[in-house]
């Protein structure tokens, strides 16, 4: 049967579309206007074009540190975590185990706790322990939420690959080490690049648990937070926000193509 | 029974759970024998296979290798390799990489690697598909694919899980002989897996059929086939007309047997130990019966009845017979000589059937 959709529909369901559209985007795209803005207030209207937020946020030096400290925290955390994920996803999908399927349960837990009581908790044990807070303790608390989505990236894509592929590198003299080198790494290799860019970003605008675990050394999002009391700084900070928001977009179109590659 | 054991499987069993997928095995394979595993679905052949490639360790029993005690060789120690029942092709690499696989830890010259792929190429005839992707080859190439990459590592033993299973028809028969051919060129021993009845026969020097766990016969082709020993052998291999009867007299060099549905049947007594009062299974297969028209006094080995159904089958037809007093009919088999299975299928309704003492078989119930 063909549905075809009313005219009547259509413009409904257009007009349904672009309010959508328009609620989830258009505050997204106001940032990069105002970082262009002439004035301080973010406000209509528009005063005048100028590049002296974007000069101001590259010469301050206290929210370039916090940059760099969020891409180190990011990148050691997509690195850990998804080294974890694919443990874990090789012994969920390649081995019988008695209550796997517990276990999957148990691994994901940190994504249904609230943030704000897992940084609670982190916080007392590790203070109890006397272990300092650093960038160390925020890498700590991005990788035990990251770890869950890693895990399940690696678990969809190393079942979607047939595995007697693995069988078969071992029955041609490969040990199970070489194999996972030589076969099973480089098929799972999309799923790997998807779950570290994934963990990268979600560690990268992580706020609570940043906030609760973090040192004298801050995160970005932990500094734009404490820049909101200082109406002056503001545009410079939307001049950051608009950068970010280019890279990250470009970081997930990328990981969203490398999820949808087919591997054979 | 070969001389020389060449593969060695004793007494193995394999349990999963309280599962016994192979129960007390033991098959010896001679070098350079093409030997199949034969059985339905989930007889444990599969497991078997996976046994002596290592990728399963028996529960019980012990397999040797060229002598070799196989227990703790892991399967990429072993003198033996696969070709999976999907092929296993790596989809990662292409035709040339996928066939070199193997070749990684001869540490071969570039000069030296091209040459052993290539001759595995001309082998499965694909010369100049190196380049290929895997996923731009065809079911038939694919099958060769993974022939090839087995074979290049130069194995004692080849190991086949249905590796035809994939195929359609005519490719599957091109692929029966081409692979026995090539079995017989290399030498290697082949031990193969398969439900399919027709290509056992085709393919083996000697086929071991299984059921449930256990090996119930192992013999040739032509053993099996014409002279099974157990109901389920019989039936399993070709068709088969099954008739319960009761030995009623042993002299003159022939065993008498009164059968439901075809009468008296008379059997040379030298092959068989049955007396007189033996309850039996009499045998027949549908190609070994002839059918006429008409209705002639009845002797040993012949049976009246009336044709009830037919199926044509092209360079055959399958003629079904109703005896009096019986809801299941005799299958006849007839060859479509000069058409006539065609005319015969549309002949005389009232029939006799007739075979000889020799196509007889006599079987101990179950």
């Amino acid at each position: 049967m063909n549905v075809r959709v009313s005219r009547a529909k259509m413009g409904w369901l257009g007009l349904y579309a672009a309010t959508y559209l328009t609620f989830i985007y258009l505050p997204v795209l106001l940032l990069p206007v105002f970082s262009f803005n002439d004035a301080i207030y973010v406000a209509f209207p528009i005063k005048g074009f100028t590049l002296k937020w974007w000069e101001e946020m590259v010469a301050h030096e206290g929210m370039l540190q916090s940059l760099r400290n969020s891409l180190k925290v990011g990148v050691a955390v997509s690195i850990i975590s998804t080294v974890f994920g694919v443990l874990a996803a090789k012994a969920f999908t390649r081995y019988r185990m008695p209550g796997s399927r517990a276990l999957t349960g148990f691994f994901s837990i940190p994504l249904v706790i609230p943030l704000i009581i897992l940084g609670i908790a982190l916080l007392t044990v590790l203070t109890t322990v006397g272990v300092s807070l650093s960038l160390y303790t925020i890498m700590l608390g991005h990788v035990v939420i990251c770890v869950p989505f890693a895990m399940f990236i690696m678990i969809s894509r190393l079942e979607g690959f047939d595995q007697s592929v693995e069988e078969a590198a071992q029955d041609l003299g490969e040990t199970p080490w070489m194999t996972f080198w030589r076969v099973t790494f480089p098929l799972a290799l999309p799923g790997i690049m998807a779950s570290m860019l994934l963990t990268f970003t979600i560690s990268f605008d992580e706020f609570l648990l940043a906030f609760f675990l973090a040192g004298d050394q801050l995160t970005l999002p932990i500094y734009i937070w404490g820049q909101l009391r200082f109406p002056k700084k503001l545009p410079s900070v939307l001049a950051l926000g608009s950068a970010i928001l280019l890279a990250t977009t470009i970081l997930v179109t990328v990981a969203m193509m490398f999820v949808r590659r087919k591997g054979d | 029974m070969p001389d020389e054991a060449f593969i060695s499987i004793l007494d193995v069993s394999k349990h999963f759970g309280p599962v016994k997928a192979v129960d007390r095995v033991s098959i010896n394979i001679a070098q350079g024998e093409f030997f199949a595993l034969l059985g339905p679905s989930g007889c444990g052949k599969t497991t078997l296979l996976r046994m002596l490639a290592g990728f399963e360790a028996p529960t019980l029993g012990e397999i040797y290798i060229d002598d070799q005690p196989t227990a703790s060789m892991p399967p990429y120690q072993r003198p033996v390799n696969m070709v999976f029942q999907n092929y296993a092709i790596f989809p990662h690499l292409n035709v040339y990489q996928n066939i070199a696989f193997g070749l990684r830890k001869e540490k071969l010259s570039r000069s030296d690697l091209d040459a052993r792929v290539n001759e595995a190429l001309a082998l499965i005839k694909l010369e100049g598909y190196g380049t290929r992707g895997a996923n731009e080859l065809s079911g038939g190439q694919r099958q060769r694919v993974a022939l090839a990459r087995a074979l290049i590592k130069r194995p004692k033993v080849l190991l086949l899980d249905e590796p035809l299973g994939a195929l359609d028809k005519k490719l599957r028969e091109q692929m029966q002989i081409e692979l026995r051919q090539l079995q017989k060129s290399v030498g290697i021993t082949f031990v193969f897996v398969t439900h399919d009845q027709e290509e056992a026969l085709t393919m083996s020097d000697r086929i071991a059929v299984m059921s449930e766990g256990h090996v119930l016969e192992i013999g040739s082709p032509e053993g099996l086939y014409e002279r099974p020993r157990t109901r389920f052998v019989a039936d399993f291999i070709g068709t088969m007309n099954f008739f319960e009867g009761r030995v009623r007299a042993r002299e003159g060099g022939k065993i008498a047997v009164d059968a439901e549905r075809v009468g008296e049947v008379q059997v040379p007594a030298d092959d068989y130990d049955f007396n007189a009062g033996d309850t039996v299974v009499v045998a027949l297969r549908p190609e070994n019966i002839r059918m006429r028209p008409g209705r002639p006094d009845l002797t040993a080995n012949m049976a009246h009845g009336t044709m009830s159904n037919a199926a044509y089958l092209g360079d055959r037809a399958h003629i079904y017979v109703q005896t009096e007093g019986s809801e299941q009919p005799i299958l006849v088999a007839m060859q479509n000589l000069d058409g006539a299975a065609s005319s015969a299928t549309h002949g005389e309704r009232s029939v006799a059937l007739q075979w000889s003492e020799q196509a007889v078989l006599l079987l101990r119930p179950e």
